[in-house]
């Protein structure tokens, strides 16, 4: 699809011409006025308020498209802009060069006609692609008098979560809460939804993982019965679903524009740095100008601690778990070039004994190590000592058999790597990680592996050992907010051992 | 300025020593881990298509006995190529390329298939046409990039006319469907040899019905090059 202006409005065309150009060719893109007299198409009016999608994600005829855009009704923007000659991505925030190319387009007719490979999945953008948005006025919101339907009880750390949640989702205002792993976050989002739902805002949860929406979606039906919920990620059927409360994957915000009055968003540590910055984009893209941003994490980033701590930042820390008992500590156990010691076919000696112990007591264990190729070394020395061992790793395709195996008490030692080092929660088991002097191992990672012993109230305790070849920074950094948290809890009186 | 894996995004550690001398003329598209995913088709194969098959069975396989049986489609096509088996690897490289229109993957897949381009003899290699609208819809044909991104320029000779969808019809339907091509131009193919270049072999009816097309205009010999035997 190409374009001309005429009348002061872009009007599509097909063929290639000097007066023609490719959207984000074009100088400014004029916004026609809104004509009150046009009858709007209430199926449009849904599924493009608060979007920014494509003309392949929706059925209607191009020319009812340009209609409503000609009547001020849907605005075109550009997907594909070059801010200095540079690509800019406007759906997913992309500027990282290798993930844009080019191609001969049968659409606009260039030669090379530039698209994003970030956001590919989400259907291809390139520079003739406009993305479509809703510019009338959008559905008033239906209001429900408090449609909360949960009558469990918070923990005293998770009651002062609650309510400062409530007021920064309130008062439009930014919020992080930081509580740790076992503390019970999703039931501290719930009073701030009700109130924000029974106002008639509009609510989306959104977190890095399909599992995690998965997982969360019934949870929040069965505490908000009687209003819809729609549940996006990749290949979801709600896609289309217009919800006061979404639950979604981070990627399914490059499709919302201007969209929630509050977005919380889960586990803002666990993205991997590259993709931080698009994550950022889709938050602020998703969000209304006047809104709020609930953060929640077990392990904000050093930046963010440091701004917490110069007052930068507004946050509630939930320092205990739910069934009160403090959080194990990790131990650091010195244990030599253990690289050079595996690769000769035998297990530092503190290791063997560690596992060992564990396997006498008949003590179920996860073990993580920083890569693929220590896992496939060490797994045969291992099972030397036990027969019930496995290893998993993120490209196993047997990885959730293992875990449920896990579970099932049919295997004794887990080897994993980083991939496990959140979301699951095994009951009674003890942790180590070798090889805790790998850059793999951040600070925010050693907390959350650190965080996987000791959830249940049936065993609330389990050790966690770095197993180390020189301490590093992010090994001290997390010890040290593990025991942080532990203080500030006793003084709060959150903890009874 | 660093270069990443195609598909993983992995970086790609510039080549040190020897092999960067000598691989400095081959473009690296993949990191090592996903090009090992691939996996090649080599062994005994069916004649005529390339099927995988054991030796026991002959050299060539059931669907080809077939359709050389049928004198509609005796000697049409005289060879299918593929490279490589349609793995999950390869099934999701295809379907980026394809469908979600992720056209740089031409160029890996297309470094595949060099090795074996040169060992054919050819005048022209020519792409397996897109229906208008679907070529509107997917914003390429994916075999004419891939014979762009093999250094080639494609023959346009054909169009097509019947736009329904393959995969919706049985077998027996589909052999015997109405031509699929329109032939735009004649004098160009008279006595030459051409490649047809397309992703997948699959039943290779729509490969046979091109060459079928391109023979009785005049062709002196139709083979197929694919990435994989589906
Ligand atoms: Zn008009
Ligand atoms: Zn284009
Ligand atoms: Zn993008
Ligand atoms: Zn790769
Ligand atoms: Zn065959
Ligand atoms: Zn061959």
């Amino acid at each position: 699809m190409r374009f001309i202006v005429k009348n002061n409005r872009l009007h599509p065309v097909y063929e290639k011409t000097a007066q023609s150009f490719i959207l984000s060719n074009a100088p400014s893109i004029p916004q026609p006025q809104m004509n009150t007299q046009y009858p709007i198409n209430e199926d449009l009016q849904t599924l493009l308020q608060g979007k920014q999608l494509l003309h392949d994600d929706l059925t209607h005829p191009y020319e009812l498209i340009q209609e409503h855009y000609e009547n001020g009704y849907l605005q075109y923007r550009k997907s594909i802009a070059f801010e200095k000659n540079k690509p800019v991505c406007r759906r997913c925030g992309n500027t990282n060069p290798s993930l844009f190319a080019q191609f001969p387009c049968a659409r606009c007719q260039e030669e090379a006609c530039t698209y994003c490979r970030n956001c590919l999945m989400m259907g291809r953008v390139s520079s003739c692609t406009p993305l479509l948005s809703w510019a009338g006025p959008i559905i008033p919101p239906e209001t429900i008098d408090s449609p909360l339907q949960w009558d469990g009880q918070l923990s005293a750390g998770q009651k002062k979560a609650s309510n400062e949640v409530t007021q920064a989702i309130m008062e439009n205002k930014n919020f992080l809460v930081w509580a740790v792993c076992g503390a019970g976050k999703t039931e501290v989002l719930f009073a701030g939804i009700n109130e924000a739902i029974r106002q008639g805002k509009r609510v989306c949860i959104a977190t890095p993982r399909t599992d995690v929406v998965l997982e969360l979606a019934p949870r929040f039906k069965k505490a908000f019965p009687t209003i819809p919920i729609a549940a996006l990620y990749g290949g979801s059927e709600d896609r289309h679903l217009h919800a006061q409360l979404t639950i979604a994957t981070t990627h399914q915000l490059f499709r919302f524009y201007q969209a929630f009055d509050s977005l919380i968003v889960d586990e803002v540590d666990a993205f991997p740095y590259s993709n931080d910055e698009t994550l950022q984009y889709a938050v602020q893209q998703a969000r209304k100008p006047t809104s709020s941003i609930i953060y929640l994490t077990a392990t904000p980033s050093e930046q963010w601690q440091g701004e917490c701590r110069i007052g930068k930042r507004a946050y509630v820390t939930i320092p205990a778990r739910f069934h009160r008992s403090s959080l194990p500590v990790p131990g650091f156990t010195w244990c030599g070039n253990w690289e050079k010691a595996i690769n000769k076919n035998v297990l530092p000696s503190s290791v063997k004994r560690w596992l060992k112990e564990r396997i006498d007591a008949d003590k179920q264990t996860l073990l993580f190590l920083p890569k693929i190729s220590n896992m496939k070394k060490i797994l045969p020395i291992v099972q030397t000592l036990h027969p019930k061992v496995a290893a998993v790793h993120a490209e196993d395709p047997a990885r959730k058999e293992k875990v449920l195996s896990m579970r099932k008490k049919e295997i004794l030692i887990l080897l994993t790597t980083t991939i496990l080092e959140r979301g699951v929660t095994l009951p009674n088991i003890d942790v180590a990680v070798l090889g805790a002097e790998n850059r793999i191992f951040t600070e925010s990672a050693l907390v959350q592996i650190a965080g996987r012993v000791g959830r249940k109230a049936e065993a609330p305790t389990g050790t966690i050992t770095f197993f180390h070849y020189g301490k590093t920074r992010a090994m001290v950094r997390a010890r040290k907010q593990i025991v942080n948290m532990n203080i500030e809890a006793k003084k709060k009186g959150l903890i009874d051992d | 300025m660093t270069i990443n894996c195609l598909i993983c995004h992995a970086e790609l550690l510039p080549l040190l020593g020897w092999s960067a001398l000598f691989l400095k003329e081959k473009p690296r598209y993949l990191c090592d881990v996903c090009q090992a995913k691939w996996e090649r088709i080599n062994g005994h194969t069916c004649k005529r298509c390339d099927r995988p098959m054991s030796e026991e069975d002959g050299d060539t396989c059931f669907d080809c006995i077939r359709w050389e049986k049928d004198a509609v489609w005796a000697d049409c096509l005289t060879r299918n190529h593929s490279i490589v088996e349609y793995n999950d690897f390869c099934k999701e490289v295809i379907a980026r390329f394809k469908y979600r229109g992720d056209y740089i993957l031409a160029y890996p897949i297309a470094e595949m298939m060099k090795g074996s381009l040169l060992t054919i003899e050819y005048d022209f290699l020519v792409a397996i046409p897109l229906s208008t609208e679907r070529q509107y819809e997917r914003g390429f044909n994916q075999s004419e990039a891939i014979i762009t991104a093999l250094g080639e320029q494609s023959l346009s000779v054909l169009t097509r006319i019947h736009t329904e969808k393959q995969s919706k019809k049985s077998r027996a339907e589909r052999i015997h469907l109405p031509q699929v091509f329109q032939l735009v131009e004649r004098a160009v193919i008279q006595e030459k040899s051409l490649v047809l270049i397309d992703d997948i072999y699959t039943t290779g009816s729509t490969l046979r019905n091109a060459a079928k097309l391109l023979i009785e205009a005049g062709a002196k010999k139709v083979s197929s090059l694919t990435i994989a035997r589906g």
